[in-house]
């Protein structure tokens, strides 16, 4: 566990490092993520190598994944001190976050089945091209 | 009553009795949702937040004195949104075999989640704050959260929107795609994590694999361009 524990600290510390050295817009977890994802994905042998380090820090990984919503609690909390902004801004704030959800759940689903019909499409083409000319 | 005052002085002044309240008030949350059959509206975050607010109130506790008890359990967002990598990186292979799909998709929405957020704030007279708090909320809660308290939206209504949100997308998700004649889960898997994160996720992976697995992607994908592409239209428009 702490194996894993200092893989996760560690990236999370090299992307605020580089949040702040070299000004990237993005948030240092963020950063600290993609590090991570990177490197698990380009070692040989994919994500799930089986060396005991990958082992511990996906049970680490899947626990604090799991309750995530634990964590959103004490922040959550401050809309206690926001209270005055939600009363007198509801409206933009609802019209704003049901209309992008709506929004954005049709864009992404609509670009995806269109991207996804297209090359099943192609696909079919080129195999009766070659059944055609073999 | 004198002799309860005189304890909640002693005691209300450690972190130790705002670690308690939080962590029974998320065991309750996630009690009511179970006892709900597992309903989306009965999320267990949004219970555990509105129980503690209550305390807070209830007690005339200042917020800085609530957070800074506990500050520990939102410490440990910084290490789960790195955590994240883990389902990420697994997802790869779906990546390279989807990639021009995945790219569009995860652009497109994107892009339309954070544009039409500030567009509607503003269209609806918000203030530049409600607007900014608005622009990330459709990644997963850690990262929306930082992102918001970066270009100067508040993060904690932007972890409540998040949150909020995700339940929308979980509640009308499927339905409405299904009306716009999209049957594939992959279609939907994406959408869902794009626009919804975690909450509308969970909704499609209990239906099918091949959804969960790219409902994940969305959400791991997006993190990373909304911590891109949100501070970036932040900068941009300066009104």
């Amino acid at each position: 566990m702490i194996p894993a524990l200092l893989v996760l600290l560690g990236c999370e510390l090299a992307g605020d490092a580089l949040h702040q050295m070299v000004g990237l817009p993005v948030p240092g977890p963020v950063i600290g993520m993609s590090i991570l994802a990177a490197a698990l994905a380009f070692r040989k042998g994919g994500a799930s190598s089986g060396s005991p380090i990958t082992g511990s820090l996906e049970q680490v990984a899947e626990t604090l994944i799991r309750h995530m919503g634990l964590l959103f609690v004490p922040a959550g909390v401050g809309l206690v001190a926001e209270i005055d902004v939600l009363w007198s801004e509801w409206l933009p704030i609802a019209a704003g976050l049901i209309g992008s959800t709506l929004l954005s759940l049709a864009v992404t689903g609509l670009v995806m089945h269109w991207s996804i019909r297209r090359r099943a499409a192609r696909r079919a083409r080129d195999t009766v091209q070659g059944v055609e000319r073999g | 009553m004198i002799a309860i005052d005189h304890l909640w002085n002693s005691l209300g002044a450690t972190p130790l009795v705002w670690l308690v309240v939080t962590l029974a008030a998320y065991t309750a949350g996630s009690a009511l949702q179970r006892a709900c059959g597992g309903a989306t509206l009965a999320n267990p975050v949004l219970i555990a937040i509105t129980i503690v607010a209550a305390v807070v109130v209830v007690t005339r506790t200042d917020y800085t004195v609530y957070f800074t008890a506990t500050q520990f359990i939102n410490f440990l967002l910084g290490p789960a949104t790195v955590a994240l990598a883990i389902p990420l990186a697994r997802s790869a292979r779906l990546v390279r075999e989807n990639l021009a799909g995945v790219g569009l998709a995860l652009l497109a929405g994107s892009v339309t989640s954070t544009i039409s957020g500030i567009g509607l704030v503003w269209l609806f007279g918000g203030s530049r704050t409600v607007a900014l708090s608005m622009a990330p909320k459709a990644s997963t809660t850690p990262i929306a959260a930082a992102v918001s308290s970066q270009i100067g939206g508040i993060p904690a209504l932007t972890a409540a929107l998040a949150i909020v949100g995700g339940i929308v997308a979980a509640v009308v998700g499927r339905t409405m795609l299904t009306r716009l004649n999209v049957n594939d889960w992959r279609a939907h898997g994406l959408a869902a994590g794009v626009a919804g994160s975690g909450i509308a996720a969970a909704q499609v992976a209990e239906r099918n694999e091949l959804g969960a697995a790219f409902a994940a992607l969305g959400i791991g994908l997006n993190g990373v361009l909304v911590g891109i592409v949100v501070p970036l239209v932040a900068q941009y428009w300066k009104s």
